[in-house]
């Protein structure tokens, strides 16, 4: 498997990562050597092997619905980039 | 006094010889003088670190007797310090202070630790040679020219170094295990779920580990033994009750099985590593424990089943840094989705950006069963073959690394070539088992060189018992480099 620069272009979007012109066919080339590595996986035979998602399989553990948290908000938006009236601020997606 | 052992120092702290506040200031005075050449750390906390040791001199005046009082340690910068920078090695989070302490953090104040700072790392813990780092690479006190490896390598510089006597790490692919091989310490990253994730930046959940680095494994029990215990906080963290990490280490090696995969002492491990390793074997051979020969033959098929699964985990982790709640922010876009994407290019380094991208990939739609399920099955295999090994043995030994440290620069055009050093140390963490990285001798450049022992899952104890009966025997442990 390669990728194609339009891919290559196409999963920086959807990871929401910038990349200019100039730097598309150096990662290209770089992501193209790891998938060669990866490939080495879809020779070995799978068939019936159940997926192991985890080293300990236990169901995620359920807690009462009590509020145990206290309020940090001034907290946690004192480190934020930019905030206002306790609420974080970005660019106006609503027109 | 900081590379002595923790038994000793406690001993002089008791004995009024030496004061918690001596130890913290001779720790951060060798970090002052060596660090301008090791980068082993980010940040220093002078203030904190005096408070710390101010209390801790207080709790040994009233007939405190923990282990850890008094203690200096560094803590590698993916955990989370309240009012201390925590950057992940990462010019995104450059400029974070947490709000809030890590679990493994709290546990370590209240045993009494006295934190003087946090250690350099490979950004956002990817990497396997530090250089990853956004403020430089650290470098390995046996010969500066050379990677104390990583990710964690800054806390392994530390403590060979000699600026610390302990510090913690953590190990997603062998982040602990494979720098602690390299600057020729003790590390070890326990079994999946037992130390607390809480707090600790999060790279490939169902792998990362935190673990803990000394010069011997009887310290590294010590600390360990600390850091271990149920967080209800950690979704992950198991329900188990505290453990001695120590209880087995006067447990004789008479009796004990120890298997050698067939795979690991093959082709692609370099001589001189081979030379150490056979010659710690004989060692433990000497001392009472058998060896067996076993086999992992999916072992070589650790290295992508890990490069699907831990860069897939990324992918999703690594998506909380948007540049709203905090974090870098570029300072110039022209829409939300401008904002996004300029924000993490600008944050994250390279190997991280390439790591979200394969990670992405693997989770898109149409590829998602060729990649990421097909990974979750070879991972299934790996589990599978350590179960059948331990069967027949008690605990797994090999080289931690094929080969001992490498020169800075000479692996980082290729990440593929850095990907392959991991093949000893990987399926260790697909596998959720414990591991242990202790010198066994040198090699090329007199650089250190590690070996692994691999246990079943919880066997924390004996893989730290059966590592400080080699140090009984031993020295590797007790050399200090030039630095």
């Amino acid at each position: 498997m390669t990728l194609s620069v339009d891919e290559v272009r196409h999963i920086a979007k959807l990871a929401r990562l910038e990349l200019a012109d100039g730097e598309l066919t150096a990662t290209q080339a770089k992501l193209n050597g790891i998938f060669g590595l990866i490939e080495e996986m879809q020779a070995v035979d799978t068939e019936g092997v159940e997926p192991m998602s985890h080293p300990q399989e236990l169901a995620q553990r359920l807690r009462d619905d009590a509020v145990t948290e206290s309020d940090r908000r001034r907290a946690y938006q004192a480190i934020a980039p930019q905030t206002e009236a306790g609420l974080y601020l970005v660019p106006k997606v609503i027109e | 006094m900081t590379a002595s052992s923790l038994k000793d120092i406690a001993a002089a702290l008791r004995a009024r010889t030496v004061s918690a506040v001596e130890l913290a200031t001779d720790s951060l005075a060798r970090i002052e003088a060596g660090n301008p050449q090791l980068n082993a750390f980010i940040t220093l906390d002078r203030d904190g670190a005096l408070a710390a040791a101010r209390a801790a001199d207080a709790r040994i005046a009233a007939g405190d007797n923990g282990p850890l009082v008094g203690i200096p340690l560094a803590h590698k910068d993916v955990f989370c310090t309240e009012g201390v920078l925590t950057t992940c090695g990462s010019k995104m989070l450059s400029n974070f202070v947490s709000p809030y302490d890590a679990h493994v953090v709290t546990l370590l104040k209240q045993a009494g630790t006295v934190m003087v700072g946090k250690a350099n790392m490979d950004e956002f813990a990817m990497g396997s040679s530090n250089e990853n780092s956004h403020f430089g690479p650290s470098r390995n006190p046996w010969n500066p020219d050379c990677v104390p490896g990583g990710s964690s390598g800054g806390s392994a510089a530390a403590v060979a170094a000699g600026m610390v006597p302990i510090a913690t790490g953590t190990d997603t692919g062998g982040s602990v295990r494979q720098p602690a091989a390299f600057c020729g310490i003790t590390g070890i990253k326990p079994t999946y779920g037992t130390v607390s994730r809480y707090g600790m930046v999060a790279y490939a959940s169902s792998l990362d580990q935190g673990g803990a680095f000394a010069r011997s494994a009887e310290d590294c029990a010590l600390l360990l033994s600390a850091m271990m215990g149920h967080d209800p906080r950690d979704s992950t963290s198991l329900a188990r009750a505290a453990e001695d990490c120590s209880r087995d280490l006067s447990k004789p090696l008479a009796g004990l099985r120890i298997g050698l995969p067939r795979e690991f002492f093959a082709e692609g491990m370099e001589g001189d590593v081979r030379a150490a390793v056979d010659a710690a074997l004989d060692e433990y051979r000497r001392l009472g424990a058998s060896t067996v020969e076993i086999s992992l033959p999916n072992a070589r098929l650790a290295i992508p089943a890990y490069y699907v699964i831990a860069p897939a985990e990324a992918s999703s982790n690594l998506s909380r840094f948007d540049g709203v709640r905090y974090g870098h922010r570029a300072a110039d876009y022209t829409d939300l989705m401008d904002m996004y994407r300029r924000s993490r290019a600008e944050g994250f380094g390279a190997e991280v950006q390439r790591r979200i991208l394969v990670g992405t990939y693997v989770l898109s739609h149409g590829y998602y069963d060729a990649y990421y399920i097909k990974a979750q099955k070879l991972r299934r295999l790996i589990a599978n073959d350590f179960a059948a090994a331990f069967r027949q043995c008690d605990v797994i030994a090999g080289p931690t690394t094929p080969s001992v440290a490498y020169g800075l620069g000479e692996k980082t055009s290729d990440p593929v070539q850095m990907y392959l050093g991991d093949i000893y140390t990987v399926a260790v963490n697909l596998a959720g088992l414990p591991g242990l990285s202790h010198p066994a001798g040198f090699g090329k450049g007199g650089l250190p060189v590690g070996l692994q022992l691999i246990g079943d899952y919880f066997s924390e104890a004996r893989l730290l018992g059966a590592a400080h009966q080699f140090q009984q025997a031993t020295d590797w442990h007790r050399r200090t480099p030039p630095i």
